[in-house]
């Protein structure tokens, strides 16, 4: 038995480590359009991944996770514009802001439960986003600000740079899947997918639920503000547009369409919807039509998302 | 590292090639062809690629490309529409006139959904997968801001039609101008002396509570100020507002102007409920057209706006005093006397702003034929012609008037108009001379290196 499981361990490893090495080796022979938009690809499925640890795997759906992107996106470019921070610090404020959002709304919002729970995030994350419009002295509000190149430097690293953004991105990338792996991995995911299957049992059984979802919105909204943070700092632009609603969705788009409760899944989601609005709105302004459709079909005959599937019909160890 | 330092591999491969069989063999017809054939099939299976070999053809009759970023969706939509119908009876013009230095120009259009991070998604498409030499026609400023970042890192010249201030600003770089339109801190601040000497001095501003609304509550504000006049109140109104009763009241009884910049769906109800407040005795009434472009005036629930004044950036109604040139351009781009489409009366334009592609473009051809602009390696040399450009004469290239364009600043300056709603429609109250218009200059791009 625990032979089976190191070899699951061994083949999960082996999958997610060949993936960023894919990722890695793709920089050399992508062409430019490509390239770029993989690096955006890489940075918005962290954004996707954080989503994914509490709804895929814990079982809460949010509404409002846009509030946790653009706590670390201000976080990170506020202190560049107002306090003159160098990028290095200015990341971590990011982090810090979004942990702290996290930890706040994570206490007041697990009050509730299911429905109730998506109403509040939704409205806290509304709330946000009204606050980054009123507040527009600083936030320049829905028209944003643009983050200099000159600040854009990551230890003597130029980050406008279409290879360091890449890199960049890849690191990123790297770092929240090994995160989500180990999280998975250990006791304390396995955990948070019994409150998903069922709470009842898993409070019975002697775990503290309260805590454990509290971790996961804080780790959940922790990784979203990462990638928001770096999102501002890679492309240069924050504005309150990725606070709105809007923003919200996506990344459940992302996960449902690459399969929830997978660790590829957010990126493959985010890679699929991507291309699938860049191909289709060169064919009709009724794009978002297609994107629907696409993920009606999906939801018909792929309900666990594309990896989900995968899982479900070939491989049954993928985490 | 750019990833375009690849490009001149491919060419290379090419030449090599032909180099090294041209000097391991004797030539004859049978080598001489088949180098020709590899040389073809390199050369085609190059231009197929979609990073090499993209700008090997540059002096030639290919096309110009224009890439034209279009609020297709999203809440620009309307705007957008028009965006596109007056680029593409600019391109149709020049285009007719015989291109730009021979060349035809070719517009590439794509949606950028008004979302600035799609905006900027689509500058990096068509700067490295549709090898445009330019991107253009943008106007919401959170679009513009989110793109203009890419469109400096990419070294693509990128041409806005958006009337924000933060061109000007110096908040973005040298790769951005904004030639063809004015910016709103100049519109705003040339309301001042007219408000002032005409409808009172005493004025109450009602906007909305985001950067849009702030631009005008900041500029008019100092603009009123320095005509000796007053703004006793100023309501900013949040973004979800959908009922305004509860704001007039705020509205202080010694108002001699409201100046009122409402935008969105909501300003229909806006200017009802103002109308319902006030009855038969109001104050003088000031507004800005951007909340009613494409909105026609004869909509129920606007007859209150009956003897009001709007900021108009060039007038929908054609005037007692029109010029050629607009009638030419209004004919070109299809819009009738009434600013409407001439194929569908209830199609209004967005007249005050869409002159902006026409002339935008035509100061493209301009910088490009002064520069002897010949492809991408010649965008640093149009962006110097640009800047170097001063007074454009009011023309059919400039339909909406003379401009005087700032090279330090990427920003032009020119004309406003103010027109009275009477018997439903605009008629020019007031035309702004170009010297109402100036400030300071904010920043200095031409010190900026490419």
């Amino acid at each position: 038995m625990s032979m089976f499981l190191g070899s699951n361990l061994r083949k999960s490893w082996t999958l997610h480590i060949g993936v960023i090495i894919l990722l890695f080796a793709l920089q050399f022979i992508l062409p430019a359009y490509h390239h770029g938009n993989l690096a955006r690809i890489m940075v918005l499925a962290c954004y996707a991944m954080g989503y994914n640890i509490l709804f895929g795997y814990t079982g809460l759906l949010s509404l409002g996770h846009a509030l946790f992107f653009a706590a670390g996106m201000y976080g990170m470019s506020l202190t560049v514009q107002h306090l003159g921070w160098s990028a290095g610090p200015a990341l971590l404020a990011g982090l810090a802001a979004g942990f702290a959002v996290a930890l706040a709304i994570g206490l007041l919002a697990l009050r509730t439960a299911g429905v109730a729970f998506m109403i509040v995030t939704l409205m806290f994350a509304q709330a946000g986003y009204l606050a980054a419009l009123y507040f527009g002295e600083y936030t320049r509000g829905d028209e944003g600000f643009v983050i200099q190149q000159s600040f854009r430097q990551l230890a003597g690293v130029n980050l406008a740079d279409p290879t360091n953004r890449y890199f960049a991105a890849l690191a990123l990338f790297a770092i929240c899947v090994v995160v989500s792996l180990r999280v998975v991995q250990a006791g304390f995911g396995r955990v948070l997918v019994a409150i998903r299957e069922n709470e009842e049992r898993t409070r019975m059984l002697g775990y503290d639920i309260h805590r454990h979802k509290l971790a996961a919105v804080v780790l959940s909204g922790t990784m979203s503000a990462a990638a928001g943070a770096a999102y501002g700092l890679l492309f240069g632009y924050a504005g309150a547009t990725f606070a709105s609603v809007q923003y919200s969705i996506f990344p459940l788009l992302w996960v449902l369409l690459g399969g929830a409760g997978t660790i590829l899944g957010p990126f493959v989601g985010t890679l699929f919807m991507f291309y699938l609005i860049d191909l289709s709105s060169e064919l009709t302004t009724a794009y978002m039509l297609i994107a629907g459709f696409a993920l009606v079909m999906l939801t018909l005959f792929a309900p666990q998302g594309l990896v989900g599937e995968l899982r479900r019909r070939a491989l049954r160890w993928l985490p | 590292m750019t990833r375009t330092t690849e490009k001149p591999a491919a060419e290379n491969a090419v030449t090599n090639e032909a180099v090294t069989n041209e000097a391991v063999k004797r030539p004859n017809r049978r080598t001489a062809l088949k180098t020709l054939a590899a040389t073809t099939a390199l050369a085609a299976a190059a231009s197929s690629m979609p990073l090499f070999g993209r700008y090997g053809q540059v002096q030639s009759s290919e096309p110009i490309k224009i890439g034209f970023q279009v609020h297709r969706t999203g809440i620009g939509a309307a705007y957008g529409r028009w965006y596109d119908r007056t680029t593409k009876a600019a391109v149709k013009k020049i285009n007719d006139e015989g291109g730009i230095n021979g060349r035809p120009v070719e517009i590439v259009a794509e949606d950028d959904g008004t979302d600035p991070k799609r905006g900027a998604e689509v500058v990096e498409k068509m700067a490295t997968q549709h090898g445009c030499d330019i991107a253009f026609g943008t106007l919401f400023s959170h679009v513009v801001i989110g793109s203009a970042p890419r469109a400096g890192e990419l070294k693509i010249p990128y041409f806005v039609v958006s009337e924000g201030h933060h061109v000007a600003s110096g908040m973005l770089n040298r790769y951005t101008l904004q030639p063809g339109i004015t910016d709103v801190k100049s519109q705003v601040q040339a309301m001042a002396p007219f408000v002032n000497s005409t409808l009172g001095k005493k004025v109450t501003m009602i906007y909305p509570d985001f950067a849009f609304g702030h631009d005008h509550r900041d500029y008019f504000s100092a603009a009123v100020a320095a005509q000796g006049g007053d703004v006793v109140a100023k309501i900013a109104i949040p973004p979800t507002e959908t009922s305004f009763t509860k704001y007039f009241p705020k509205i202080p009884r010694n108002t001699d102007v409201i100046y009122h910049v409402m935008v969105g769906p909501a300003v229909l109800t806006f200017v009802k409920e103002m109308g319902e407040f006030f009855g038969n005795s109001r104050p003088e009434i000031f507004g800005f057209i951007d909340s009613l472009e494409a909105v026609d005036l004869a909509s129920p629930g606007l007859e209150f706006l009956e003897g009001t004044y709007f900021w108009e950036g060039n007038p929908r109604y054609a005037q007692a005093n029109q010029s050629d040139y607009d009638k030419a351009y209004r004919k070109a781009v299809g819009v009738d006397a009434n600013g409407a489409s001439v194929s569908d009366p209830k199609d209004v334009s967005t007249y005050a702003h869409m002159f902006g592609c026409w002339e935008t473009l035509h100061i493209v051809k301009a910088g490009m034929e002064a520069s002897g602009y010949a492809g991408a390696g010649d965008r640093a040399k149009l962006i110097e012609a640009v800047e170097s450009m001063t007074s454009m004469p009011h023309s059919y290239a400039h339909p909406q008037g003379a401009k005087e364009f700032n090279g330090k600043t990427h920003q032009t300056f020119g004309h406003q108009y103010i027109t009275k709603v009477e018997n439903g429609r605009l008629v020019l109250a007031h035309t702004t001379s170009i010297e109402d218009t100036y400030y300071p200059d904010e920043t200095d791009y031409t010190k900026q290196s490419f």
